[in-house]
This record gives C-alpha cells, structure tokens and sequence, in this order.
C-alpha cells in the first residue's frame, strides 16, 4: 500500500465520520421526535436543514465521497475493506469523545465484533 | 420505564425502515448503473450524456427515492438514540444483502462471508442489549 493510498483511506474514514457525527449532532440539537405525522416530519426536516452541523455534515461526508471515487480510480475496490471496517470503530470513538455518549464495555465489544464480520463479509 | 421500553420499541422499527430502504436503495442503484454501461470517459459532453441517461432510468428513480427515505428515518432515529448505537447496529444490512442475495438472485455466497455475516449478527445482538439512548435530549 502506497503512503498516498494510506492517506486517502485515513481521509475517507475520519471525514466520513466525522460527517455522520456532524449530522448526529444536528439532530441531537432537535431532540427526541415523538409525533410521526407528514407535517411534523416536514416541520423536523426544515428544521435540521436550517442547523449549522447539518450542512457541515454534509460538507465533510461529500469531501470522504469524491476521496473514495479518487481512490477506486487508481486503487482495487479491496482496498476500501479496511476503510469500511475501520468506520465502525472510528465512529464509536468519535461519538464517545465527541458527543460524549457513554460506550460501555458491552458496546465496544459489539463494535469490534461488527468490525470484524464486516471486514469478513467485504474481502 | 415505559418511557425507555416504548424508546426501544421504535427505534428497533426505525433501525429497520433504515436498513430496508438503505440495502434496497443501494442493490437498485447498482443494478441501475449496471444497465447503463461503464463510463469511458470523462470529457464533459460524455459525461453530461451518462448523467442524462442514468436519470432517465426508472430503477435509478426508485433507487433515489429509497435512499432518500433511507436518509430520513436516519435522521430521525439519531434525534433520540447515540450515533455508536445506531452505526454499529445498522451493519445488519450487509445480513440482508447476502440472504437476498442468496435467496433471490441464487448468488454463490462463500464460506468467509458466511462468517462475517454471522458474526455481525453476534455484534449486533451485543450491542442490541445496550442502552440505545445515553445524552439527555433537551
């Protein structure tokens, strides 16, 4: 593996994530939905389209797509297993540390075990 | 407690709207771009031409929409449970994709994604067992 295709699997990971987290925290910010009709879902989407994390959201996880198209242009489609797997991890430590939720043991292990079947399932 | 026990109840419901449209969305789009040919070039007046033919495709239509209520009950399961809930426990699509695989399309599924699969559905029931909702929502 190339130090450059290292590079943009690390870019695909973390702005990927950090995209999802973005988004996650834009909706943390509306709170717990509670009524499901079309209205109030409107109502709840407007909303989240007018939060600032929402937008950076979506910034971040357009920069880890047009990384993932660069990528498969020089690279076999093998190489984004580690990426994919690598995700689930990253992700749980950036709600963690980030959104200060509360990954206890029994998560982590949960984690590391979808990581792993992920990675299987992919090769 | 019926607050929580309810709170589980329609996330596990959302949990599998998202994965349903998210796996559905996803196999019609790749089906969809498959009858469309490989994209040989990238000078602008090619690609303009293949971007205009993949939205005259009904399958890549119905892929959209799929992926686009994929996106909202994503949205509206984070508004209440974590995202390191939520991420992990959304891996059972890739379950879903090799039994449909499977089962529907008689795709040969070899022995290593048997495992990943399986173990996936362990990882999942793990972190199934946890709290899905730990910051307090204001």
């Amino acid at each position: 593996m190339t130090l450059r295709t290292a590079l943009f699997i690390a870019i695909i990971v973390v702005a990927g994530q950090l995209g999802d987290l973005a988004l996650s925290r834009a909706m943390k910010t509306i709170g717990e939905v509670k009524r499901f009709t079309p209205a109030n879902l409107l109502r709840v989407l407007g909303r989240a389209f007018r939060i600032k994390w929402m937008w950076i959201g979506i910034a971040l996880m357009t920069v880890a797509f047009f990384s993932l198209l660069a990528l498969l242009s020089w690279a076999n489609v093998s190489l984004v297993v580690p990426a994919t797997a690598a995700s689930y991890l990253a992700g749980a430590l950036g709600a963690q540390f980030l959104l200060g939720e509360q990954v206890n043991r029994e998560r982590w292990i949960g984690v590391i075990i979808v990581c792993i079947g992920v990675a299987l399932v992919c090769v | 407690m019926a607050e929580s026990k309810s709170r589980r109840g329609k996330t596990f419901i959302l949990l599998a709207l998202m994965v349903t449209f998210g796996s559905t969305g996803d196999v019609l789009l790749s089906q969809g771009m498959k009858q469309l040919g490989e994209l040989r070039s990238w000078a602008p007046e090619k690609a303009i031409a293949f971007f205009t033919r993949a939205f005259e495709s009904g399958t890549i239509w119905l892929a959209v929409a799929l992926l686009m209520l994929f996106l909202v009950s994503y949205m509206l399961v984070l508004s209440w449970a974590d995202f390191s809930f939520v991420s992990p426990a959304s891996a059972i699509g890739y379950v879903l994709v090799a039994l449909m695989g499977y089962f529907f399309l008689g795709e040969h599924v070899p022995a290593t994604r048997w495992i990943g699969v399986s173990l996936i559905c362990v990882g999942v029931i793990v972190v199934g067992g946890t709290h899905p909702s730990t910051t307090q929502n204001q």
